[in-house]
Parts: structure tokens; C-alpha cells; sequence
């Protein structure tokens, strides 16, 4: 999958599954301060990710996820982009 | 070991929790389960349902909502007509009766940590318990963290915990002559979403590393949950107001097994 892709694929998922405000989310958008995902939003942003790109975030590299572009990243770095 | 029972397993959050691993082996052995799920996070606990071995149906609710248990029972009947078990996986406390300012915790904080923590063994045991008579009895468990004495940090959680083993006792002798059992499983500690909440709590895992016997993982639940399909099962049918410990024998020792300890 293209970085594009993914990138596209995960602003819906945050729109679709975590009902986030669609017109915040940028690359630079941390997801506590600036999207106002809680703790346990944070949890299911996780799970979200593991179910739609098949991956699996041990908690250890979960800590690396703060902005939509870091998570982005990851995704792109499990996928072996 | 669980063929044909049908069991109601609260308290599932992700598939870390030790609802989720204790559904997980109950399927395995047999049962057939249905979640509830809290507030917002149902969601969540939808999605953890998707990823058992047989997906499984969530249904809402508030531990402090009578008329989410009502539905919950109504709901139960008309699926199943009776019920032979539950899980009790439900503890929460506010911030400020958690992390070592146990001195300064209001009452009204203490008493939610009691009330959603300890109280709601009782209330779950209540609503279920139509159904159960339904079944010819039942089989309840709760999970425990053991309390016998003071812990660093755990706080009004732990007192709600003493508060849950009285609850398990009573329960027992009230429900006994309808057949229903009440149980709990004291587990050593597990890198949850409800304990990673609690400030501090890695200094307990330490503890567990050096002193458990038979070691810890703080990362597996799954010996909990067999103990919990243990206590659900016809394997327990004489065994009621009891703490069984799961937590690789901390409990039974008074100093650690590491040299200098
Ligand atoms: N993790 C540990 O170290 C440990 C050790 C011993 C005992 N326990 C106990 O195990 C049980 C399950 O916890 P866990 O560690 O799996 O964490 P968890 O965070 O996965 O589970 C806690 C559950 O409580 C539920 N809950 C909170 N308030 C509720 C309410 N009002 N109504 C209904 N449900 C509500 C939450 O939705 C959540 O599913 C708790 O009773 C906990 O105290 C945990």
C-alpha cells in the first residue's frame, strides 16, 4: 500500500469509526490535544489500526503515536513501505 | 469443560482484559457467552467481541443503571430462558482515591470507588438472579485484587476490594439455598487498561517479580481466566464464598525468593 493510501485510508477510519472532526485532521494534528481523543480513544485508535491494516502495535511502539503523521508512519513502517 | 453453559461476561474493554481472555477459554470449553459493554466505550468492547474465537453480541450496561439491567435480563431471558453463570470483571475509581493521597480522598470519592466496584457484585447478583432460577442455579464470579493488607497506591480501590471479598461471602450465604454459587479469583497483577490507570501500579509488578514462587507475567491473564472457567464450571459445584489466589503464590510468602530479600 502507498504511503497516499494509507493516509487516506486512516483519515476515514478516524472519521468513520472514531467520529472524529474530519476538517481537523491534518498530519501535524496530535490526537489528545488538538483531537480530543482520550485515553481509551486512544485505546481504540489502536484497535482500529491492528483491524484495518492488519497489523498488530505492542504498547512499547504504540507510545510512539502522537500526531495523525506519526501514526501514518508506523502503519508504513509494519506494511514495510 | 463449559459445554452447554451459557455465561454473561461483563468487564471486557480490549483483548487485554481479563474478561476477554476468561469469554476466550470459556468458548474454547464449551459456552456460550454474551458481553456487556460501559458508556462510550461499548465501542470498544464491539470491537474486542469481534476478535474472540466466536464473535459474540454486547449489550449495554451501567452497573449503576437499573434500567440497563432490566433490558439486560429481559434481553437474556428471551435468548436464552435461563443463565448459568457471570463474570463480574467491574472496579472503577476516581483519581483522587488512587495513587497514595488515600489521606486526602473525599467521602463521595470513596464511596463511588465502593458503590461501582463492590456494591455492584451484589447488584449484578440480584438482576441475574430470575434467570438463574431459571437454570436451577448458578455459578457467579468476581475478580479480586487480595486486600488482607495495605498496598502502596491501590488506596480506596483496595478497601473497595475488602469490601468485594465481604460481598462474595454474603452473596454465598444469601444465594446458596437457590443453588447460586459466588466466587472469587484473587490475581496477582496484570498490565490492563484498568491498572496501567492506576499511578504507580508497576511498583506492585516489581514486587510480584522478586516474591511470587512460581512467577509472574504481568502480560498474561490467561491463567486467571482458567481459574475463572474453573469457579463457572461443574468442576467447582461444592465451592461458594471462596477467594481462589492466582498470582503464582505471592500470597502464601512473607519474603522474597531472590537472594537478599
Ligand atoms: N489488572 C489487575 O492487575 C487486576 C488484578 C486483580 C483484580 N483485577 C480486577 O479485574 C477486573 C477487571 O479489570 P481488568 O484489569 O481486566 O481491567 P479492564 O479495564 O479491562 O476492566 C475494567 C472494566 O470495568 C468496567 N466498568 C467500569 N465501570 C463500570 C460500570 N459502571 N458499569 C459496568 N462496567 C464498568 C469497564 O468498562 C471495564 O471493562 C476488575 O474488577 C479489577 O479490579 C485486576
Amino acid at each position: 500500500m502507498e504511503r497516499a493510501e494509507i493516509e487516506s485510508k486512516l483519515k476515514e477510519l478516524l472519521v468513520d469509526e472514531l467520529g472524529l472532526d474530519g476538517d481537523k485532521i491534518k498530519s501535524d494534528a496530535r490526537f489528545e490535544e488538538d483531537l480530543e481523543v482520550d485515553s481509551l480513544g486512544v485505546v481504540e485508535l489502536l484497535m482500529a489500526l491492528e483491524d484495518n491494516f492488519g497489523v498488530q502495535i505492542p504498547d512499547e511502539e504504540a507510545e510512539s503515536i502522537g500526531t495523525v503523521g506519526e501514526a501514518v508512519d508506523l502503519v508504513v513502517a509494519k506494511l514495510g513501505g | 469443560m463449559l459445554e452447554g453453559k451459557r455465561l454473561l461476561i461483563t468487564g471486557i474493554l480490549t483483548d487485554g482484559s481479563i474478561a476477554w481472555h476468561t469469554a476466550r477459554v470459556a468458548q474454547e470449553e464449551g459456552a456460550e457467552v454474551v458481553l456487556t459493554g460501559f458508556g462510550r466505550a461499548i465501542s470498544l468492547t464491539k470491537r474486542s467481541a469481534k476478535r474472540l474465537p466466536t464473535a459474540a453480541d454486547v449489550l449495554e450496561l451501567d452497573i449503576n443503571d437499573p434500567v440497563h439491567m432490566d433490558a439486560l435480563v429481559q434481553e437474556l431471558g428471551s435468548r436464552w430462558g435461563g443463565l448459568d453463570g457471570a463474570l463480574h470483571a467491574i472496579a472503577f475509581a476516581p483519581e483522587d482515591a488512587l495513587g497514595g493521597r488515600f489521606l486526602e480522598t473525599p467521602a463521595e470519592s470513596a464511596s463511588i470507588a465502593f458503590l461501582t466496584s463492590a456494591f455492584s457484585y451484589k447488584t449484578l447478583a440480584v438482576g441475574l438472579r430470575p434467570l438463574f432460577k431459571e437454570a436451577g442455579g448458578g455459578a457467579l464470579v468476581g475478580l479480586d485484587f487480595d486486600n488482607s493488607l495495605a498496598w502502596p497506591v491501590y488506596d480506596w480501590m483496595g478497601v473497595s476490594k475488602s469490601a468485594l471479598e465481604s460481598v462474595n461471602r454474603y452473596l454465598a450465604r444469601y444465594l446458596g439455598g437457590e443453588n447460586i454459587r459466588s466466587n472469587l479469583v484473587a490475581a496477582g497483577p496484570l498490565s490492563t487498561v484498568a491498572a496501567k490507570s492506576i499511578p504507580g501500579f508497576e511498583q506492585l509488578d516489581g514486587l510480584w517479580e522478586i516474591r511470587a514462587p512460581l512467577g509472574w507475567d504481568s502480560s498474561n491473564p490467561e491463567p486467571v481466566a482458567k481459574m475463572a472457567c474453573v469457579l463457572l464450571s461443574d468442576f467447582a459445584l461444592s465451592t461458594s464464598g471462596e477467594i481462589v489466589h492466582v498470582d503464582g503464590g505471592f500470597h502464601a510468602v512473607a519474603a522474597g525468593i531472590t537472594e537478599g530479600l
